[in-house]
């Protein structure tokens, strides 16, 4: 198949393999922002194959986990809602908010309709007039544009019955608050293709110039990781701090400027609450005040049953494993109180949680996190 | 013409065009028994004895029989390459095959929601008399209640299946032996992925067909090439061969090695899973199965099936050992064994 046998080529990975070994002095400390390429890591023994040559902390970078716990119960409420349809995407529904899931709610009678596209979340409620849909809208700036469009759409049909909740976060205000977090250990970062298939590669000059840290922007099949951890490491043997371009495929300087624009005209950026995290400064978006009747906050309240994420109680260390603090396996419930059937935690559930990854992929036990890198959330965020 | 002051059956016929089933077509009155007189007895042979008996009379000479039974609550009812009239006699009739069993007899039971369009339920009927002819099975007994609309998704089905063991039966996974070959008759997950993508309509063109098909053939053809050599067959039905492989690590204490490069998968259902997240490895086929199979008579077997139209993809797609990494593994692009995981409960849409 085009785009993916020849990038899982069995010889040009072993090339590359021996590539990177050669070119790298020592062993270097690299972040994989998105989980999508985690995953792909673990999966075809990326990570444990070049174990002695670079160390790869898993990045921030899956959508689903850092959705604040507070929206997850905004969303639960709205499905047990008389007239309420919340639909989303298929990922979202075992994330666990304060106590229970989507999917728990919709086995309590709750209306929770999973879709591939906000597309379809309008095309529901066209068909169904007397149901508010409202779209659970999660994801970087990857899926950003597609909501938007659903809010061009609707507002086009002059719909009245539909609404996005809105929960989307913007990645690279994450890796800057990675960067000035106390202990931080990150040299060199793989960014996430995709997301730079929508702000294109140049977005990241300003960050390099600033932290002074080479960026490869790197695709998700192994041929990618492996030249994308390449390049990075001949970026960082050489001194260079630069962003680089992988994924060229897919990946311009400039970027998506229709998916740009959809985004700058529907929504706006605001300083967001990252699960896990704390608030991020320009961490996410909201919609723009044009936009307020396809805003489910402002139609549906919410206010009396507030749960504030920082208070969240929960056992579950996902915020060390999402600021790369803590190896999924280091947890003292991976694998025991915590896994896939039973999660704690969202980084267990998701499709691009490292902890998923871990759970299905790993083979052998990775060595432990330096100690001195231990940092608290509300510490990472600032 | 004389008619009679009375009748017990109403001279119209059913207006298959817009009629619907009411909850009176479940009464077990005359609406009923017009539903089996008129659109099931005619499509089945052995339903066209006159009146019903309680208990079908079924003659046989064999001593071991088999017996298993299926309920198919498939959404929607219709999709490429079949709908849940055929997917009810392949999967039952797949299930005794699989067993060591030739597929004799069928039960029919009918869960039809109230408003159901009587011509949807002439539809499926056919689907289900025609893919029975095909297995050479007979549709002997049934039953048919109606329920209130919104109470079930158009209708369900259940068919239990009886059939006559045939020697040798695979003796099962808990034969198999390290050293021991992994077959697989076909491309893997056409039909959860044709399911799928008719659910959630998902515009991909040509839309995936599923595989959905009697493996009668297929597991007639490896008991003549492998023999005594056969361990055990399972149809991949939900979770895929990574589920069966699976349970046959658990059953035998051995484990599985694959090779991605060797896995029968076709274009369509490889783009969709990559475009969908899904591994091909944990979605449903309904005309595939999975064999395991004494290395000697491998070879014989892959050739055998390739020799079936149906089978023209077979291929040996791993081996038995004894690591203990995981009951599954793969080589995948950097040659490593990399664990399969078992499929958890995806929310995927009801595909049987």
């Amino acid at each position: 198949m085009k785009y993916v046998d020849e990038f899982r080529n069995s010889k040009s990975a072993r090339r590359l393999v021996e590539d990177i070994r050669r070119t790298a002095t020592r062993r270097w400390v690299l972040m994989e922002v998105c989980g999508g390429q985690t995953h792909s890591l673990l999966r075809h023994g990326i990570e444990e194959e070049l174990r002695d040559t670079v160390e790869l902390i898993h990045g921030p970078g899956c959508p689903v986990c850092v959705t604040p716990a507070d929206d997850i119960n905004f969303a639960q409420q709205l499905a047990l809602r008389d007239g309420v349809t919340l639909a989303s995407f298929g990922d979202m529904l075992r994330v666990p908010g304060n106590q229970r899931s989507l999917l728990d709610v919709r086995t309590e009678g709750g209306r929770v309709r999973i879709v591939y596209s906000p597309l379809d979340a309008v095309a529901l409620a066209q068909k169904n007039p007397d149901q508010h849909v409202v779209f659970f809208a999660v994801g970087f700036e990857t899926t950003a544009p597609a909501t938007a469009l659903a809010a061009l759409q609707a507002c086009e049909l002059g719909l009245n019955n539909f609404s996005l909740l809105v929960s989307h976060v913007r990645v690279q205000p994450a890796m800057k608050a990675l960067m000035t977090a106390p202990g931080n250990r990150v040299e060199g970062f793989l960014a996430a293709g995709h997301v730079c298939t929508i702000t294109g590669f140049d977005s990241y000059r300003e960050f390099v110039e600033r932290f002074r840290i080479p960026v490869v922007v790197t695709g998700f099949e192994p041929i990618d990781l492996l030249e994308g951890i390449r390049d990075c490491i001949q970026h960082l043997e050489a001194g260079h701090a630069v962003v680089a371009n992988q994924y060229e495929r897919s990946v311009r300087r400039d970027g998506n400027e229709f998916a740009q624009n959809a985004v700058n005209r529907v929504y706006q950026i605001e300083d967001c609450p990252w699960r896990g995290f704390g608030v991020i400064p320009d961490g996410g978006y909201r919609l723009r005040t044009e936009f307020e009747q396809f805003d489910t906050r402002a139609r549906f309240p919410f206010d009396e049953c507030r749960v504030i994420a920082s208070n969240e109680k929960t056992d579950c260390p996902a915020a060390d494993v999402l600021a790369g603090r803590l190896r999924p396996n280091e947890c003292p419930h991976f694998g025991t109180r915590c896994a896939p059937d039973s999660p704690l935690g969202a980084p267990m559930v998701s499709s691009e949680g490292a902890c998923a990854a871990y759970f299905r992929y790993r083979t052998t036990t990775p060595e432990k996190m330096p100690q001195n890198s231990s940092v608290s959330p509300e510490e990472a965020a600032t | 013409m004389t008619v009679p002051a009375w009748q017990l059956n109403c001279p119209v016929k059913f207006d298959e065009s817009s009629e619907r089933i009411t909850l009176a077509h479940g009464e077990g009155a005359r609406l009923t028994r017009r539903l089996i007189d008129e659109l099931i007895c005619p499509r089945f042979r052995s339903l066209q004895r006159g009146a019903l008996p309680d208990a079908a009379h079924i003659d046989t000479t064999r001593r071991r029989m088999a017996v298993t039974t299926d309920s198919f609550v498939v959404s929607p009812l219709f999709f490429p390459g079949g709908d849940i009239g055929s997917l009810a006699v392949h999967g039952t009739v797949n299930d005794l095959a699989v067993s060591g069993a030739v597929p004799k007899w069928l039960t029919l039971s009918l869960i039809l929601e109230e408003g159901l369009p009587i011509s949807i339920l002439i539809r499926v009927l056919d689907s289900v008399a025609r893919a029975a002819a095909e297995c050479s099975v007979e549709v002997v007994a049934g039953d048919t209640k109606v329920v209130p609309r919104g109470t079930a998704d158009g209708m369900f089905l259940n068919t239990t299946g009886i059939g006559e063991l045939i020697d040798p039966v695979p003796p099962g996974p808990q034969t198999i032996q390290p050293g021991d070959v992994v077959l697989i008759s076909g491309p893997i997950g056409r039909h959860g992925i044709a399911v799928l993508c008719a659910r959630e309509e998902l515009a991909f063109d040509p839309p995936p067909r599923s595989d959905s098909a009697s493996l009668i053939d297929v597991v007639a053809m490896l008991r003549n090439s492998a023999g005594t050599k056969l361990r055990a067959v399972r149809d991949a039905t939900r979770g895929g061969v990574s589920a069966v492989l699976h349970e046959w690590a658990a059953a035998c204490g051995h484990s599985f090695q694959l090779t991605e490069l060797q896995l029968p998968v076709s274009s369509d259902v490889r783009g969709a899973s990559e475009l969908l997240g899904l591994d091909p490895l944990h979605i449903a086929s309904e005309g595939v199965l999975v064999a395991a199979i004494a290395s000697e008579a491998s070879e014989a077997a892959v050739a055998g099936l390739r020799s079936l139209p149906m089978c023209a993809h077979a291929a040996s797609v791993g081996t038995v050992g004894t690591s203990q990494l995981s009951p599954v593994t793969i080589q995948r692009t950097l040659g490593q064994p990399q664990p399969v995981d078992e499929p958890t409960g995806a929310p995927l849409p009801r595909i049987c």
